[in-house]
């Protein structure tokens, strides 16, 4: 039994102007232990996606349809009190900035304090600052930093901090969105090493969200790709490297600059993505992929398996 | 508050109030504190121990010659009807304190609720709170002072209650805005994604990151209300005129001034400003020292 089961989840954001489908008929399973990177450029509803796996889209963004199980909790229909439960204890969150993720007037133990007892207010203040303090020499943080505020940490430590928070409970998924945008590169290997770390010795159940291919091939075992809100394509991390099936995957490898290859020219994609306001009729990638053809204008391809992966694409429907 | 840094300069404090060390090693700030706190604390001590000290009954006339000048016998001079100065002076800010405090109490109940519940919930909440405190702050402040002290007439508890509610507005803005900023930063959402319920994240991670703000305001809100009883005293809707004040004391000297008596109006005046600068300057340092990221 998959650990979390997302089906055909719809979410709509109503603006003024139109009704955005920021997530569009999205399924997705995930077994325990696994890692799933979910890809795709901004604003095509990963970290969407993400918070709505504890029912926190923001507004005016709400889930209209589908269904989210994680475990044996209906997350679409069950009460507040019980998805409370479910943020932080079952499902860990990473934010993208870890500069702004902590409370400025609070120490960091205070932080793990108000997170044990959210979930467990029995346990007293000394055993939340000793668990508080073990995670984080765990995470490679000197354990008497539990007293400092937030200011006292670089960015690359809050962000150890925050995934220690989110660890603290043992929660049975953690979601990590775009957890080393903000980071420089040196510090953002450190921090996706850990995470690929406490992956192997915790057997974490992970998803990231990201942008960044590299990260992505270096972490993830299935990757998930997106695109305007839907799922374009969804395989084994080696198979979608080696192979990429959806042009706009291909596309999007192609665009990341190889230096062992000499005298390649960088490529883009041109044009940019739809306004999901007024989305084109068939496929969303048509006007930009260089393989369209009549039937991608006006029939919308639905995700399908193709030699163990899965992809939303005519070229590999047959019918 | 770790600290236990000693520094020369605050050791004589530092002797007989051992967490005044603190404040005396935080620079700018802790210096201001302590400066604001003794000159708020000297004015209240000369306020309680005034019968004592002064040399005549504040509001007895003729113990003096009229309109005297300051001498050896009257050190700071007599008004218009004989009252030694100095111990009006000591005995005048009595009805100020009271008021200024009890004013600050009920726009610390007031308004600091009703600012965060309603910009926490959003909404019409909001709307309608926003509506009714805009409307309010509209009026000129003294103008609406006045008018409420005119209905419910002259008193300490209705001058304190005419004060607050022209300052609640204010109080409820200040929150407002503050609010509004922080429930949409990183670590409020944080707070939520870790799920906290909302009754926490309003008063363990909005609250405490408002009170800089609330310190803020309500010193100035504290040095205005003196000034504010002050003004209401000065147009005669503040305490009966047998009440030794320094309100009074004003709206008298401006009349003599003309004569040249300076000393009537001048020293009530200065214990107004004085009272009214210790308040902000404990406020100004209060407002830094409660922000972690300026403590050393």
């Amino acid at each position: 039994m998959p650990l979390l089961d997302i089906e055909s989840l719809v979410v709509n954001y109503r603006t003024l102007r139109a009704n955005v489908k920021a997530v569009d008929r999205v399924s997705l399973s995930m077994e325990r232990g696994y890692t799933l990177g979910l890809v795709g450029e901004s604003g095509c509803g990963k970290s969407t996606l993400g918070l709505s796996t504890v029912r926190l889209v923001p507004p005016p963004g709400k889930i209209t349809d589908g269904h989210i199980t994680l475990g044996e909790i209906d997350i679409i229909n069950c009460s507040d009190e019980e998805i409370r439960k479910v943020r932080g204890k079952r499902v860990g969150y990473i934010f993208q900035d870890p500069m702004t993720s902590l409370n400025p007037v609070k120490r960091i133990g205070a932080h793990f304090v108000e997170m044990i007892h959210t979930h467990e207010p029995k346990v007293s203040e000394e055993d939340a600052l000793k668990r508080g303090k073990e995670v984080l020499e765990r995470l490679g943080i000197l354990p008497e930093r539990i007293d400092d505020f937030p200011h006292q940490f670089s960015g690359g430590m809050r962000q150890r901090v925050m995934i220690g928070l989110a660890l603290a409970l043992g929660p049975d998924l953690l979601i990590a969105d775009e957890p080393t945008t903000s980071l420089d590169v040196i510090v953002e290997a450190q921090i996706i090493e850990l995470l690929k770390e406490l992956k192997e010795s915790l057997k974490l159940t992970l998803i990231l969200i990201t942008h960044n291919i590299g990260i992505v091939a270096e972490t993830a075992d299935r990757v998930a790709v997106m695109y305007a809100g839907r799922i374009a394509e969804l395989g084994e991390t080696d198979d979608l490297f080696e192979k990429p099936m959806h042009p706009y995957t291909q596309a999007l490898l192609n665009s990341v600059p190889n230096i062992t290859k000499k005298g390649q020219v960088l490529s883009w994609i041109p044009g940019a993505p739809p306004d999901l306001a007024e989305p084109p009729p068939g496929c969303l990638y048509h006007p930009r992929c260089p393989h369209a053809f009549d039937r991608c204008k006006r029939e919308e391809p639905l995700l399908m398996k193709h030699n163990g992966s899965q992809v939303a694409c005519h070229l590999y429907d047959k019918r | 508050m770790s600290m236990k840094k000693e520094k020369p300069q605050g050791r004589i404090l530092v002797q007989f109030f051992p967490s005044l060390a603190n404040l005396a090693s935080r620079g700018l700030a802790g210096w201001a504190i302590l400066i604001g706190a003794a000159i708020v604390a000297v004015m209240a001590v000369m306020t309680v121990v005034a019968p004592w000290i002064s040399p005549y009954n504040p509001i007895a006339i003729n113990v003096g010659p009229l309109l005297s000048p300051p001498s050896s016998e009257f050190p700071l001079g007599t008004n218009h009807l004989g009252q030694d100065m100095l111990s009006r002076v000591y005995s005048g800010g009595a009805i100020m304190f009271q008021v200024a405090v009890l004013s600050v109490i009920v726009c610390l109940a007031v308004g600091v609720p009703i600012g965060l519940f309603a910009s926490y919930v959003g909404g019409y909440t909001d709307k309608a709170a926003s509506l009714v405190m805009d409307s309010i702050y509209a009026f000129p402040g003294l103008v609406l002072a006045i008018a409420i002290a005119a209905m419910l007439g002259p008193g300490v508890v209705n001058m304190a209650l005419s004060i607050a509610v022209v300052y609640v507005p204010s109080y409820f803005r200040i929150i407002r805005s503050q609010v509004l900023t922080i429930k949409e930063l990183p670590y409020v959402e944080a707070a939520q994604m870790m799920g906290a319920k909302s009754r926490n994240t309003l008063f363990s991670y909005i609250l405490p990151n408002v009170i800089p703000s609330i310190v803020a305001i309500a010193t100035i809100n504290f040095a205005d209300a003196i000034l504010t009883a002050a003004g209401l005293t000065f147009v005669g809707l503040g305490l009966p005129v047998s009440t030794p004040d320094w309100g009074w004391d004003l709206t008298y000297g401006r009349r003599l001034l003309p004569s040249g008596a300076w000393w009537v109006i001048a020293f009530p005046g200065l214990m107004v400003v004085l009272l009214a600068l210790g308040f902000t300057l404990m406020g100004e340092g209060l407002s830094e020292l409660f922000n972690p990221r300026l403590q050393k």
